[in-house]
């Protein structure tokens, strides 16, 4: 009895229990109480998730490029728990991009993106946007040598920007150079601005969700239409209307607590990511990497031909973001359901093997020279065997000249260039000569560095290299005229013969 | 006093709804919009230190951005070599701590000659690597390669290292470094065409004697 007058006194006063009550069991098409629909709310669960863990690290955290990198060290090592936070933080992070990624392909495959809900849709491509948003500034935060190159990267696609590109880069820096007001701004975007707009943005998402309800089950057939879509969604939500607490939001909830949990594992089992090196510029033995959601982009940067680079990079993204945010206007109306929409469902395939193959590209890097191959990687014994003096000195020059960086032998060495393994059977001995003193094909040419001698030891050994014993490569327009010469030579040889045949045969 | 003013019940538009008592309103109507335009007009004053702020770090001539730095002694780099110098950016400011430092990659052609090279690959910035024995630096990032000279070698740039202006003052080799080197912030590097594709043609950088093919022998092929 007392529990109710308190809230009597409340409601009176607040006057928004009674609206948020009604808003919770509003009735929703019993068809969409279903496991697909829990996504969006995932991604709200999580994003909490976020500002809860980024409050409780900020207590500790330093923004500053004299102390970040300490304070990082510092919570993992020294705070109570801090790696813990910093685990559930960073893992979050991975799984509200992966959970958003999910959400936006189920609302563009059941077409929930069309009439009348294609400005929750705008809304939503916005919050994309925003969490990769917090993603990238996020790495920034760990500010570690893969967050200071990763800066230079950033600055590297502004100043491509024509006319305005030097101005782009100071404003993202702060500054002529990467350093303490570059982690300040990038601090004011992570921690005040992006939030901000996300919870805002969040925020009108989920009333126009409430305005508009939950889209229904898509039915193949069953159009959109502007002119009766509304009469027919209310008809439904009537007729088979359940409360969407609890009937539905049920499901909701289970998943989000299992999502929870399972960053929870992760944190707990595979721990916080990083900080690696100190970012100190002047240690320059380090292979940059971006965080996983970014890879893709890295590895689409190794492949583009350097005439197509700026293009791509400043035009792809406006082109690829209007696109989204165009869609519903442009398909607000018809059909629903993806077994009706075979372009919906081979783009959002395509789209998804481009990403996982640049994604998987991006893990292992083939286009990065490995540094240490030559040093490192030594020439497999069995190429060693009966080799001649010349051809194993050959075999010195590969591992000296770093060729080994660029080239595997026995599935050891670069990738950036083809495996030599069977490269006699490829090229001729001329054709290796060339490539090798002139380049081209995307390799330097090593003309100023290797002497005669060493091309010559060089080229004797990889002459050598023929898989498993493969037929060598041969230069065809030489051997046809070895041939038509041997033939020359037979047919003179063989005229008197011939001619004395003949005459022979007249008498 | 205002018809409008009076108590409710007393006037005669009690019965108008809101919008039209609003619109009936013409005075207090005027004096809001002016309101409205003078917060406006305060909030574009306001604005501008603002903005200006905000644009901070794109104001000044980028011509002065960069100062001498002393790389240290002639004597700390051997005529014929490429070495690795650190330098503290003249651009580092109190709060910049390990960041303010940098590297350059520093080759004495001769005795007065020098080709100074930013690390940062003029592709997306990534430190570059000088290996001595292939004579080539190479980018980890996306295996970007450059010659000696700095001149694109081959992968994804599209022209060659950005180079420091250097000076020999006494016995000491200083360059001049200001902005973090990119495409577009290169005002205190040596003029340099922005496509040096041309550079990694076969003719101009092989320069070893090509045997002639047609007299070599191809032993294998009999």
């Amino acid at each position: 009895m007392a529990g109710l007058k308190i809230y009597k006194w409340l409601e009176h006063r607040l006057g928004f229990i009674q609206p948020l009550k009604q808003a919770a069991e509003h009735p929703t098409p019993s068809n969409n109480a279903s496991w697909w629909y829990v996504f969006g709310s995932a991604a709200t669960v999580l994003l909490m998730l976020q500002v809860v863990t980024g409050i409780l690290l900020a207590l500790v955290y330093s923004p500053s490029a004299n102390e970040a990198w300490t304070s990082l060290n510092f919570l993992n090592r020294n705070v109570a728990l801090g790696w813990y936070l910093r685990a559930l933080h960073g893992w979050g992070s991975d799984f509200m991009i992966a959970i958003v990624l999910i959400h936006l392909v189920q609302v563009f495959l059941f077409g929930s993106f069309k009439f009348p809900r294609e400005l929750t849709w705008m809304v939503g491509v916005v919050l994309l946007l925003l969490t990769l948003g917090m993603a990238f500034t996020g790495q920034v935060m760990r500010f570690d040598q893969d967050a200071y190159w990763g800066l230079g990267i950033g600055a590297s696609i502004a100043s491509r920007v024509p006319f305005i590109g030097a101005d782009l880069v100071h404003l993202l820096l702060g500054g002529p150079i990467i350093g303490g007001a570059t982690l300040s701004r990038f601090f004011t975007l992570h921690v005040f601005v992006i939030p901000g707009m996300l919870l805002a943005g969040v925020a009108v998402h989920v009333l126009m969700v409430l305005k508009h309800g939950v889209s229904d089950w898509p039915m193949p057939g069953r159009l959109v239409r502007k002119s009766t879509y509304e009469r027919e969604y209310h008809e439904l939500a009537q007729r088979t209307g359940l409360p969407f607490v609890p009937d539905a939001a049920w499901k909701d909830a289970v998943f989000a607590a299992a999502i929870l949990f399972s960053v929870m594992a992760c944190a707990f089992f595979f721990g916080p990511f990083g900080p690696s090196g100190q970012p100190d510029p002047t240690i320059i033995q380090t292979a940059p990497h971006p965080d996983f959601a970014f890879l893709w982009i890295y590895a689409v940067l190794a492949f583009l031909p350097p005439s197509m680079e700026t293009p791509v990079l400043l035009v792809a993204p406006v082109l690829a973001i209007t696109g989204m945010l165009l869609l519903p206007l442009l398909a607000g109306e018809g059909e629903r359901h993806w077994a009706r929409r075979p372009v919906a469902v081979l783009s959002v395939s395509v789209i998804a093997v481009t990403l996982g193959i640049f994604t998987r590209l991006g893990t292992y890097t083939p286009w990065s020279p490995v540094m240490d191959a030559w040093s490192g990687d030594a020439v497999p014994v069995n190429y060693m065997h009966n080799r001649t003096p010349l051809e194993r000195e050959g075999a010195m020059v590969l591992q000296d000249k770093q060729c080994r960086d660029c080239h595997s032998l026995d599935g050891e060495g670069g990738m950036r260039g083809p495996a030599l393994d069977a490269v006699a059977s490829r090229m001729t001995e001329d054709q290796i000569v060339r490539q090798v003193l002139q380049g081209g094909g995307n390799m330097p040419a090593y003309g100023n560095a290797l002497n005669p001698a060493e091309t010559k030891a060089l080229v004797s050994f990889l002459m050598t290299l023929r898989g498993n014993d493969l037929q060598p490569a041969m230069d065809a327009s030489r051997e046809l005229l070895r041939q038509s010469r041997m033939e020359q030579a037979a047919g003179t040889a063989d005229l008197p013969t011939d001619a004395a045949a003949k005459s022979g045969q007249r008498k | 006093m205002s018809e409008l003013l009076k108590y409710p019940g007393m006037s005669k538009v009690d019965s108008l709804s809101p919008e039209e008592k609003a619109a009936a309103h013409t005075r207090r109507v005027f004096l809001f919009k002016l309101a409205v335009g003078l917060n406006a007009m305060v909030g574009a004053v306001l604005a501008v230190p603002l903005v200006g702020y905000l644009l901070g770090p794109t104001a000044g001539k980028r011509s002065n951005i960069g100062a001498w730095v002393n790389l240290g002694s002639l004597s700390d780099f051997p005529v014929g070599q490429t070495r690795l110098a650190d330098f503290r950016s003249p651009m580092a400011a109190f709060n910049d701590g390990e960041t303010g430092k940098t590297s350059c990659w520093v080759r004495r052609i001769s005795e007065k000659s020098f080709q100074v090279f930013a690390i940062n690959c003029a592709h997306l910035g990534c430190p570059v690597r000088w290996f001595s024995e292939s004579r080539l630096f190479l980018c980890p990032c996306h295996g970007g390669a450059y010659y000696e000279d700095g001149s694109r070698a081959s992968g994804p740039p599209e022209r060659g290292l950005f180079e420091y202006k250097f000076k020999i003052a006494g016995d000491n080799l200083l360059i001049h470094a200001g902005n973090l080197p990119t495409l577009s912030t290169e005002a205190s590097c040596r003029e340099k065409p922005l496509v040096r594709i041309e550079a990694a043609e076969p003719a101009e950088a092989a320069g070893v004697n090509m045997p002639d093919p047609t007299t070599r022998s191809t032993t294998w092929q009999g």
